[in-house]
């Protein structure tokens, strides 16, 4: 395993917060008044039932969609006015894999590198490949991997792109048991290195630092 | 610019690995113009006559077939997302998708050009302005036809609904790209038809892209 994840400056002012978030999807209010705040080294589990608005909340906090009212904060500034600075930072990862179908994992992995502005050495990104277990599956279409394996690909999109704000909706979908404890270790490294994440999970999770939300 | 590159790298990329759907605009635009002065029989003079404008229109028609590609499945897949959270511009990534379109339905057909024109009789100068005219066209029909794709987007039946909106903005690009070959061919002056193309062409570069990325982006919410 190589130590790609590096720390991030341990500055008090590394906090995602929400103020008074209001929700509404078509004619339905999915939740008002919601505050929340997420600290460096900390994890929040966002729980509720299907459609209770756990993807729409994940979207709210990247800034994809803007909130009825209420706003999304990053380091005391409001994300909709430091988009570029924000999004340096950021790492989202929706239920779709937007991964494409007929590049391989190798060069989805560097595209991505190129889109998030980063740079990666060929030796970073084939050793994160391997960690996750696609040793001799690089240069395979993503077609060709299973649902579980273009997980895989995720989880080294995540380990290489030096984000210090994971936002996750349902990482642990489709993912064998080892690879959820994989799953989970990458969160609790990530963590340990400053991170912090925002996921969403139907599962029961054990990371350190893991607070919950019941939406 | 980086991402840029890699934006219009990626989007090649991919056209090669699914050569069929490109392939399928270029034959489009081929037979269509070849089947003019097969059903029309060897009148040189009609042909002629009517050579820029059925050039251009098919120019337009296989403009359009590959523009529902242009988005479409950045957006099924959750590409676009990824992109608009990119750290950098998501404009500049839109107006990387849209010259990767252009390389790959515009181009080509300004190099078919010359071939298309022989079946109608053109001469040198009329292919060669032709050819310059469709240089300047293609562009204007690629980056005014992301506007139609972008706002499309998730929309059911979109292609037609697309197809309505942006075939009257190619008007302008229509009259003036067939007015230069028409001019030339009859001996006119032809800066003027230039001039107003290099206008379009110059205005749409510089709103398009941006309008094209909102509309992206208002798709995505």
């Amino acid at each position: 395993m190589t130590a790609i994840n590096s720390s991030f400056p341990a500055s008090s002012a590394s906090v995602l917060e929400a103020r008074a978030l209001t929700c509404i999807r078509g004619e339905r209010e999915l939740f008002s008044g919601l505050d929340l705040q997420v600290f460096a080294g900390q994890c929040l589990h966002i729980r509720g039932e299907n459609g209770v608005g756990k993807t729409s909340l994940l979207r709210l906090l990247t800034g994809l969609t803007s909130p009825e009212s209420g706003e999304v904060l990053w380091s005391g500034h409001s994300i909709k006015e430091e988009a570029s600075e924000y999004h340096n930072k950021l790492l989202f990862l929706g239920h779709r894999d937007a991964l494409k179908e007929d590049l391989s994992a190798i060069e989805n992995l560097r595209l991505y590198a190129a889109i998030d502005g980063i740079t990666l050495s060929e030796q970073d990104a084939f050793a994160s490949l391997w960690r996750f277990g696609l040793k001799g599956r690089e240069d395979l279409p993503v077609n060709c991997l299973s649902a579980g394996q273009k997980k895989r690909v995720l989880m080294a999109r995540m380990l290489t792109r030096g984000a210090q704000v994971w936002i996750l909706d349902e990482p642990f979908n489709a993912l064998d048991t080892h690879a959820v404890q994989e799953l989970q270790d990458l969160i609790a490294e990530h963590l340990r290195g400053n991170g912090l994440v925002v996921l969403t999970s139907h599962q029961p999770l054990a990371i350190p630092g893991l607070r919950v939300l019941d939406l | 610019m980086n991402a840029f590159i890699a934006i219009v790298h990626r989007d090649l990329l991919l056209v090669m690995r699914r050569k069929s759907e490109v392939l399928t605009a270029l034959f489009f635009f081929v037979i269509v113009t070849s089947l003019f002065p097969l059903g029309i029989g060897a009148d040189t003079a009609l042909l002629r006559k009517i050579a820029p404008g059925v050039i251009w229109v098919a120019a337009l028609l296989s403009t359009l077939l590959g523009l529902q590609r242009m988005f479409a499945a950045d957006y099924a897949d959750g590409t676009l997302e990824q992109l608009i959270l990119s750290p950098n511009s998501f404009t500049a990534l839109v107006f990387g998708k849209i010259f990767a379109h252009w390389l790959v339905c515009g181009l080509p057909l300004v190099l078919l050009a010359p071939v298309i024109g022989i079946q109608f009789d053109l001469d040198a100068q009329s292919l060669k302005v032709l050819m310059a005219a469709l240089l300047l066209g293609t562009p204007v029909l690629s980056l005014l036809g992301s506007i139609g794709a972008a706002l499309t987007l998730g929309v059911r039946g979109g292609s037609v609904l697309m197809s309505l909106l942006i075939l009257p903005l190619y008007i302008p690009v229509l009259i003036f790209g067939a007015g230069a070959v028409y001019a030339s061919s009859v001996g006119l002056d032809i800066t003027g038809h230039f001039s107003l193309l290099g206008a379009l062409f110059i205005l749409a570069l510089a709103f398009v892209p941006w309008v094209s990325a909102n509309a992206v982006k208002i798709a995505i919410e």
